[in-house]
């Protein structure tokens, strides 16, 4: 087909890979079929520039171009067929949707003449991807194709990111026309970056001042306004204490003295049980999930609250803002800081820290240092964690391990956690870790995964086999859906209904995938197998038989008030 | 409580746009009473009329949610005292000396006549069409449609047209 292709005149197909090099993308993740054929036929001449990945399932493609894209900070990418191979990417989308993370999706359809006909592998994808992704569109002439594309990217990575679908029917990908980019940085109807109000930074700035008793919730906005360093001055000019959201963890270091931990169900304890102290809540970038406000009508029920987002469809939505900030936080928080007194709240954040000492005294110390005779979660995560000098990219799956992993990595720089946190997908975490790895080829990568998680992507090792990829996989197999079980325990009488796992013998698999792999059933050898694991050039499995019925505390139970947080 | 709420939306002409913008109703269980879509006073944007029946935070998330959709440009909310609404509705009523009789005391057009049927054309609010049709019934409606409202808000300036002019200026 390229041969018919002179001057600028190029077939839709290669007009999309052209699009994508002036897009600056250097990774695909896809798997071809029949509509989609075309491309891929393109695609094999620019081997040399494009490194495309052959996923083992079209979800594994969104879920990789994900980790990619939050590893990196780019715009992950991702190419499939028409019919099933764009249905099997749904719950990527919804997954990327709900975690703002910047993705472009090309699929396949069948020629414009068969659409509506019920042709072979024909979905209508633009109606069914409507309500997973930030924006879509079907594409029938090749000449539509770069503006499309360049219409896709600046969506996808603009304002608050999200997933975009551009659908193109197999005449328009054979079709010529003449190739022509030019990148979008304007539309008329969508505005991503809204101007700051001056006003409300102002009063928001004298809430500040005047507050006793302020705690800053950090939000995953953090990070993708990559605002780490601006978060950090405004911390240390108002001496607030602050929490983080699930996804916003590592915009702060652990290690920073005024972190006081993780929010949410399975958060640390201070920033649960201290919120109905705050006289004031100063939400940065996020989202007031139910997973971390517990019932809302509680949340933060004597303080007045700040809501930073960029947004506007998040203000007021779970939570009333008195002081709404719409902005990308990376330009509202220099400013805020500007009109801030220096302030220090030190006995307020020593009351933060008397709470960490219970929790650490109740939870953290035997999670870390059990004496219990089966290896516990904590312990391996802890482990990993120090191994690694809190510097790896942490990747978790969905359930017990994810919370663990969260709680007990530590972080030294931004973009070190990849999870997924508002779809809770499992079988996350397998692909994540893949695109994760090479969109930061120059990081260590450390998935945590539990065998029920793993079982759901575990075809993915053909992936990491096929294309080297280097990842730490470390298992935490507990024989358990460990989550559910610890709900069955505490709300279902302990009637543990289908949560029990006979499971295959994950070395043999390991094995069929030529990916090394250590089992570890006691504490004694956790410690040398994370050491052997690290050394190892390659991808690695590391099985950890854990204790089979531990559960995951604090908790906040659903429908309660944070405050009411159990330890156990 | 419920209460009468109109939104108009202004969008870019896409296809499919119609179904993104329902969907953010249906998702919250929002009923739409009635639907109007057409191209607005300025060329190439269209203009939604939606009327639905709920509460008033759940209108204004909607709104947003509405207006989140990367073609809309912009969504407005009113309550029923800041529009003027109409609709017209048309008969086919078997023709009788008391339909006609009907036909002179409400003030109804007639738009074609026939031998044995006549068509006609009301405008007005909802009760109003409906009333007629009360009226008409015992003397054989054969067919009864209505377009669905359309309204138009009573404050001086089409708010679109500050909002296009501000984003002109930005440029």
């Amino acid at each position: 087909m390229n041969n018919q292709d002179n001057n600028n005149y190029f077939s839709g197909s290669k007009a999309v890979i052209e699009s994508f090099l002036a897009e600056g993308v250097d990774t695909i993740f896809g798997y071809p079929g029949g509509t989609i054929m075309p491309v891929y036929d393109a695609l094999y001449d620019y081997r040399d520039r494009v490194n495309h990945i052959l996923v083992r399932h079209e979800q594994c493609a969104v879920h990789s171009a994900q980790g990619y894209a939050r590893a990196s900070g780019k715009t992950g990418v991702c190419i499939v067929t028409s019919g099933p191979g764009a249905t099997n990417t749904v719950t990527g989308l919804a997954d990327a949707l709900l975690d703002s993370t910047p993705i472009v999706l090309i699929s396949g359809q069948v020629a414009s003449g068969a659409l509506g006909t019920d042709a072979f592998q024909e979905t209508n994808f633009i109606q069914i991807t409507q309500a997973v992704t930030k924006w879509n569109c079907q594409v029938k002439r090749a000449a539509d194709i770069p503006a499309a594309i360049a219409k896709a990217f600046y969506i996808a990575q603009s304002g608050r990111p999200g997933p975009v679908v551009v659908d193109i029917t197999k005449d328009a990908q054979m079709e010529l026309a003449e190739f022509h980019y030019e990148k979008v940085n304007f539309i008329r109807s969508y505005h991503p970056y809204p101007v700051l109000d001056k006003e409300k930074i102002a009063e928001a700035a004298k809430l500040i001042n005047l507050s006793n008793r302020p705690l800053v919730l950090v939000g995953q906005g953090v990070v993708l306004g990559e605002a780490g360093e601006e978060l950090k001055a405004f911390l240390e000019k108002s001496g607030i204490p602050a929490a983080s959201t699930l996804l916003g963890l590592s915009a702060l270091p652990t290690n920073h003295p005024q972190y006081v931990g993780m929010l949410g169900m399975h958060g640390n304890y201070a920033p649960n049980v201290k919120n109905k102290d705050c006289d004031l809540l100063i939400a940065i970038g996020m989202r007031f999930d139910d997973r971390v406000t517990g019932t809302p009508e509680t949340f933060g029920k004597n303080a007045k609250i700040i809501h930073l987002d960029i947004d506007p469809s998040e203000i007021n939505k779970i939570i009333y803002a008195d002081v709404p900030v719409i902005g990308d936080v990376k330009e509202s928080l220099p400013v805020l800081t500007e009109l801030l007194a220096q302030k220090h709240h030190k006995d307020w954040i020593a009351e933060f820290k008397a709470c960490y000492n219970i929790e650490y005294n109740a939870i953290i110390e035997p999670s870390i240092h059990p004496t219990s005779p089966q290896v516990r979660m904590g312990e391996v995560v802890s482990g990993v964690s120090k191994a690694y000098n809190d510097d790896a990219i942490m990747v978790t799956d969905v359930g017990q391990q994810q919370m663990v992993a969260a709680r007990f990595f530590g972080y030294t720089r931004p973009r070190s956690i990849i999870t997924s946190g508002g779809l809770g997908t499992m079988g996350f975490g397998l692909p994540a870790a893949i695109g994760a790895k090479l969109g930061c080829p120059e990081r260590e990568v450390c998935l945590f995964v539990g065998d029920g998680g793993l079982q759901m992507s575990i075809q993915e090792f053909g992936t990491i086999f096929q294309s080297d990829i280097h990842v730490k996989v470390i298992l935490l197999n507990n024989s358990f859906l460990g989550m559910v079980r610890q709900w069955q325990e505490l709300f279902f009488d302990k009637r543990y209904s289908f949560t029990e796992m006979i499971n295959p013998d994950f070395g043999l698999i390991a094995q069929a995938n030529r990916i090394a792999y250590q089992c570890v059933e006691e504490r004694a050898d956790l410690e040398e197998a994370i050491k052997k694991m690290k050394a190892h050039k390659g991808a690695y499995l590391l099985e950890v038989r854990v204790e089979k019925e531990e559960n995951v505390f604090p908790m906040v139970q659903a429908g309660a008030s944070v405050e009411d947080v159990r330890l156990e | 409580m419920n209460k009468e709420y109109i939104i108009t939306v202004f969008s870019e002409n896409k296809v499919g746009l119609l179904g993104e913008i329902t969907a953010v109703l249906t998702q919250r269980s929002i009923n739409i009473e009635s639907l109007t879509v057409s191209e607005s006073a300025l060329q190439g944007i269209h203009k939604f009329t939606i009327i639905v029946s709920t509460e008033s935070e759940q209108i204004e998330k909607a709104a947003k949610q509405i207006e989140k959709i990367i073609d809309v440009l912009k969504a407005f909310v009113y309550t029923q005292d800041e529009v003027v609404q109409q609709e017209i509705a048309l008969y086919k009523v078997t023709r009788s000396t008391n339909v006609e009789k009907l036909v002179r005391d409400h003030h109804v057009r007639i738009l074609e006549i026939f031998d044995d049927y006549i068509i006609l054309e009301k405008t007005g609010h909802k009760q109003d069409t409906q009333a007629l049709f009360e009226l008409l019934k015992p003397y054989g409606v054969q067919q009864f449609v209505r377009s669905g409202q359309v309204a138009i808000i009573k404050s001086k300036h089409e708010l679109l047209d500050e909002y296009l002019e501000s984003i002109n200026k930005n440029i």
